[in-house]
């Protein structure tokens, strides 16, 4: 079978595309991979439609095998012992060990062909909130490779621009009236740390409390990815990629879309900084 | 009157007066989708719009929003006069129950109805699907009998089967899949709520009207 092994999953590795939009009425959330931007390059260097599923590694440590030859990349947070950024052609058998990225969260690795697992409801992407998509990679597992299209990779090495400090665009609301006045003057003056708890849901923050002005409770309402949703010790959560599709605590700003890939990113012990 | 609410570069949240024109909005944007709409999620008091910037623009939505709001407000005239006025009424789906759960006795006592009461105005209501949400396929069904409504338990369980048939505050519902839960417990039904083979796969989305029946033990 022509596949890739998993020899072992490392921390966290899920099958990603670009989710399934257009669903949050019956209660199934976007998904897809949290840096939409690194998935889209990975299947552009393997010369793969950019909403083809590839692997969305959490802290590296993937080890693999692939059963027959294959043309791979890897973008996003870089790791050692593999070459970022560009094609890279495996041969029948070949092992390949990704190490602990030293900055940045998420690595994807795009197979030419793409990952070929069942879509359920239009979308290879593993939502580890709902359950839904495929099973988070374990040791053993194989995975299927699909056909490649007829474009071929036509770039040898896509110029690495680097994470960059996590400043993150915001803007207020749509509840930014439940605070006090200066709440969001601390959140975009202060540094806020990424705390261990977070994960494709959500990421959360530590730093200066946001103060409510309203008490009482929201009516659950939708929410967005970028959202900054405010619990009652008013520490903000960041809602990523498989975020809850409706939400009961008041969003005081959403992060832009531009920035959200770089959130994507965002790792245990990160500082960061909003700005408006 | 309805109030828009950015919700970052790509999202609008509209603000409603009442759960009737929720669903209105809802079933207006369904029916006749504005250029670049992603996705339209209602909720207890909100419709959040979700579109592509390449698309539209914010301004442009925001006055199709507007006027669809307008129209929308059809469905809560038609809602004050029952259900069967409605206009661009959605399917009707009957849901067999056998009411055996397991807080059954609670409600009765906490609303001082027999359990016979209880189970009577549950399966004579007239139930419209609000809005989906707590987990896929979980629909808040507004049309509760007002005698019914109660708070949430104070302790959720930390695991309802699926099928369990349920209220809470002014909603009745059926847990899709087993989940925790803090809604009480009338009894369960056979129908399945939400597969992902099926298309749609949810039994219950905004705008489906419901009935309960009352089935036998079995």
């Amino acid at each position: 079978m022509n596949g890739i092994h998993v020899l072992s999953p490392g921390p966290l590795t899920t099958v990603q595309d670009l989710g399934r939009p257009g669903l949050a009425s019956v209660g199934v959330g976007p998904s897809g991979a949290a840096d939409r931007g690194s998935l889209r390059l990975a299947n552009r260097l393997v010369g793969n439609p950019e909403d083809a599923a590839a692997l969305e590694l959490t802290y590296g440590g993937l080890r693999i095998r692939f059963d027959a030859a294959a043309t791979i990349a890897l973008t996003g947070a870089p790791c050692p012992g593999v070459a970022m950024n560009g094609p890279v052609h495996v041969a029948a058998g070949q092992e390949l060990a990704v190490g602990i990225p030293s900055e940045g969260l998420r690595t994807y690795l795009a197979v030419r062909g793409g990952i070929d697992v069942p879509e359920v409801l239009g979308s290879r992407s593993t939502d580890v909130l709902a359950g839904i998509g495929p099973a988070v990679l374990e040791t053993g597992m194989r995975l299927p490779i699909g056909s490649p299209g007829k474009d071929f990779p036509n770039v040898d090495l896509a110029p690495p621009t680097g994470l960059g400090p996590a400043v993150l665009r915001v803007l207020p609301g749509p509840r930014d009236d439940w605070f006090v006045p200066d709440a969001l003057a601390s959140l975009t003056e202060s540094a806020y740390v990424v705390t261990k708890d977070s994960n494709r849901v959500g990421v959360r923050l530590d730093g200066p409390e946001l103060k409510r002005r309203v008490s009482g409770e929201l009516p659950s309402e939708g929410a967005v990815c970028g959202a900054l949703q405010v619990p009652p010790d008013g520490r903000p959560i960041l809602f990523l990629a498989d975020h809850p599709v409706t939400g009961g605590y008041p969003v005081i700003a959403v992060v832009a879309d531009a920035d959200l890939d770089r959130a994507g990113q965002l790792r245990a012990g990160d500082g960061v900084r909003f700005c408006m | 009157m309805i109030q828009i609410r950015a919700a970052g570069s790509s999202a609008l949240l509209v603000c409603l007066d009442e759960a009737e024109q929720v669903t209105g909005l809802y079933l207006e944007l369904r029916a006749d989708p504005p250029e670049g709409l992603i996705d339209a999620i209602p909720a207890a008091e909100t419709v959040m719009v979700v579109f592509d910037p390449a698309r539209t623009e914010s301004a442009a939505l925001r006055r199709r929003l507007e006027d669809a709001a307008a129209r929308a407000d059809k469905y809560e005239a038609a809602a004050d006069q029952g259900l069967d006025q409605g206009p661009d009424q959605g399917p009707v789906v009957t849901i067999p129950v056998v009411y055996d759960g397991p807080d059954l006795a609670d409600i009765a006592s906490r609303t001082a109805l027999s359990v016979e009461e209880v189970v009577r105005r549950h399966a004579a209501g007239e139930y419209v699907v609000a809005f989906c949400g707590f987990a896929p396929g979980f629909g808040y069904l507004t049309g509760l009998d007002p005698a019914l409504r109660l708070p949430r338990r104070s302790v959720p369980r930390t695991r309802i089967p699926a099928g369990s048939v349920a209220v809470a505050d002014r909603f009745a519902s059926v847990y899709p899949s087993s989940s925790p839960g803090g809604w009480h417990l009338l009894g369960r039904t056979t129908t399945v709520m939400w597969d992902v083979e099926r298309q749609p796969p949810a039994l219950l989305t905004p705008g489906t009207r419901v009935r309960f029946e009352q089935a036998a033990e079995r």
